[in-house]
């Protein structure tokens, strides 16, 4: 009998001691994969951050730039550098032939010709001299320069020539290939040029989108849960709207971007491609998560604050606005986060409502065309350039980092609310 | 209270019935309890004794399957009525819980809430002072007054009690009433609430569940006995306690059931 009992305390100890092994390894193969994920996307993007400059010497030739003698400002504007910025190309190469010329030329970004100008725009005094520039490479020349292109495939199959590895080669071995930090990223509008390629315009997009869907879904959610949980009897009517909640928040995210597509667009003729639009959107798909959520922080205040505030005469406007809302609030705004989060994420209902169209500007407001950095992750992920392969996990990186600050953000806030009464 | 030697009653309840849904809580109750006295409501769990307290300010109105019928006459207005105004009544007919509920927040908001919702006080000053008596009355001033604007859920739970007192005297009401306040305290405490509730009773109307016979016994003038939703006995708490009339009272007295 004795014997018997220690074998089963035995087997009681082991069977726990096996229990905890299986949470451990489920928590290693969680924190592995994010490892991995996260490990991936820095080494792919972290070389995003930085961008190729060839120095190239130019001479600033009044005759090329069909300029006269002291030009003014204005004639500044006007002249033409496409000659000079042709011929500084060619100079890197004297015995380059026509074929050859083209092929330097195509060695920096077309923005090269512009790049001149802001140079003898800063400085006038450059006329009839040589100085050397900072022009931005090709893509595939800055991917040359970071390692990442196949040098060795036969050259039929790449993009850049052996000629113009050679040279490039060339410009290398005397240092006039630089590598910076890429500011253009972050302050460039999206570009068909992978070189000139940046995250402003889909940035500006996300952040007006959320503010839009902010601005609607919050306020709206929280009245909705405030009357369904404290005012609402409970009537099969009221059931039926609660299922409906909750199966609205299971709807496919793309069905919210059709709805957005035959109402908004269609009925109301919004403008197209808009953070607002898409911020309407997005905050149909975040209603239904923040009312659960402020319906699950409502029901945990005890009932016994109600009745405390009720027993005082107070009536129920006042017992929900001054006690159980204030209660509530740190539940509510952890879900807002998380519906914001989510619809910061979202890619297919935007694309439905044209926020995926092709956005060289950088908006002003949510009524401009943008991006928003998921579609543009998406946009650039489709893209066949090499350039764009880092620009995709650099994307990814700055989505992760808006992530990362929304959900610091709402812990601050959690925590102030929560503070002032424990 | 005597008034030239005549009972004054203050709350009237004629055949009161309390419906859970179908369910029936309370049948036919008829019961009248005299002004500035302390009557307590006794019998075993589940026997009617909180509904009927909660009939007495409507609490039970926040329960949506809970119907009540019968009249329940307070100063002979029916309180049932539909022109009685839940809120004027509740101002009139505070309440303690059995669970200390302070609001979390500090003691002086604790105490200020009542006040405030009902426009009491004009200015901070009175403000002030209201606070002030109704933690001294509350006896739990000398405790607190360093403290007023620290949270109210840190006190010990018969403070918190006491704080829940003091909230609920601060809009001067006639009756108080009192569900189990003692339940959830240790004898100190108990003690403490016991004496209070002597010194509360020159001012209100209180009426009192407990479950502790010996409670009744020592705080009431009073007591109604409650079986199964029916109001078994009641009368004076000597009478009830020393001569019960009634087979099932002398049980429960006694401690043969319950």
């Amino acid at each position: 009998m004795n014997k018997n009992k220690e074998q089963l305390l035995n087997k009681r100890y082991k069977a726990e001691q096996r229990f905890r092994l299986y949470g451990l390894s489920a928590i290693f193969m969680a924190l592995l994969f994010l490892t991995i994920f996260i490990f991936k996307i820095f080494s792919t993007g972290y070389s995003a951050f930085q961008k190729t400059w060839l120095i190239v010497p130019v001479t600033f030739d009044a005759e090329l730039m069909m300029l006269d003698q002291n030009p003014s400002k204005e004639d500044l504007q006007d002249a033409d550098y496409y000659d000079i910025a042709l011929k500084s190309m060619a100079d890197l190469d004297p015995n380059a032939n026509e074929d050859q010329e083209n092929e330097l030329k195509r060695m920096v970004s077309y923005f090269f010709e512009k790049e001149i100008k802001n140079e003898l725009l800063n400085d006038p005094n450059l006329i009839g001299k040589t100085k050397e520039v900072y022009l931005t490479a090709s893509d595939d020349l800055d991917q040359v320069f970071k390692g990442n292109y196949p040098r060795d495939l036969p050259e039929d199959q790449r993009r850049v020539s052996d000629y113009q590895l050679k040279i490039f080669d060339q410009l290398v071995a005397n240092g006039k290939v630089e590598s910076k930090f890429n500011i253009s990223f972050f302050t460039n509008a999206d570009s068909r040029e992978a070189e000139l390629a940046g995250i402003a315009s889909s940035f500006m997009g996300s952040i007006f989108s959320i503010l839009v869907c902010l601005m609607i879904a919050f306020p709206v959610a929280v009245l909705a849960a405030i009357y369904l949980e404290e005012f609402a009897p409970k009537n099969r009517f009221t059931d039926f709207i609660e299922v409906n909640i909750n199966n609205l928040a299971a709807v496919p995210s793309i069905v919210f971007g059709l709805l957005g597509l035959g109402v908004l667009l269609a009925i109301f003729h919004l403008p197209r491609s808009t953070p607002l639009v898409g911020g309407i959107t997005l905050s149909l798909m975040t209603l239904p998560t923040i009312i659960i959520a402020a319906r699950a922080s409502l029901k945990a205040v005890p009932p016994s604050i109600r009745e405390a505030a009720l027993a005082m005469g107070a009536s129920r406007m006042q017992t929900t606005m001054h006690h159980t809302v204030p209660l509530s609030m740190p539940g509510t705004l952890s879900g807002t986060i998380i519906g914001l989060a989510q619809a910061l994420g979202e890619t297919a209902p935007l694309i439905l409502i044209g926020m995926v169209a092709f956005v060289n500007t950088i908006p002003g407001s949510p009524m401009d065309p943008a991006a928003s950095l998921p579609v543009q992750i998406y946009i650039w992920a489709e893209s066949a350039e090499r350039g764009f392969v880092e620009k995709v996990s650099a994307c990814i990186m700055v989505l992760l980092g808006f992530l990362i600050i929304m959900n610091l953000f709402a812990q601050i806030i959690r925590h102030k609310f929560e503070k002032k009464w424990s | 209270m005597r008034k030239n030697g005549v009972k004054v009653i203050k709350i009237k309840a004629k055949d009161v019935d309390v419906f859970y849904g179908k369910k029936q809580a309370l049948f036919n109750i008829s019961l009248d309890i005299e002004e500035n006295q302390v009557t307590a409501l006794i019998g075993p769990s589940g026997c009617g004794k909180s509904t009927f307290l909660r009939c007495l300010n409507r609490m039970n109105d926040v329960i949506d399957i809970c119907s009540v019928k019968g009249e329940i006459l307070i100063n002979d207005f029916n309180i049932n009525d539909k022109s009685c105004d839940v809120v004027r009544l509740r101002e009139k007919i505070g309440m303690v819980f059995q669970k200390p509920n302070p609001f979390p927040k500090t003691l002086y908001e604790n105490v200020s809430y009542g006040p405030t919702i009902h426009g009491m006080a004009q200015s901070k000053q009175e403000m002030d002072e209201i606070v002030e008596t109704s933690l001294k009355k509350a006896a739990l001033w000398e405790e607190v007054k360093d403290r007023l604007h620290e949270p109210g859920t840190g006190l010990s739970g018969g403070q918190q009690q006491r704080l829940c007192i003091a909230r609920a005297i601060s809009v001067r009401p006639e009756v108080i009433l009192m569900d189990e306040p003692c339940s959830a305290l240790d004898p100190i405490a108990t003690a403490q609430i016991e004496e209070l509730i002597d010194e509360l009773k020159k001012e209100h109307t209180i009426i009192i569940v407990t479950h502790s016979m010996a409670q009744a016994a020592r705080v009431s003038q009073n007591t109604g006995f409650f079986h199964l939703g029916q109001l078994i006995e009641h009368g004076s708490t000597d009478k009830i306690f020393k001569n019960p009339d009634n087979k099932k009272t002398q049980d429960y007295i006694t401690g043969r059931f319950g």
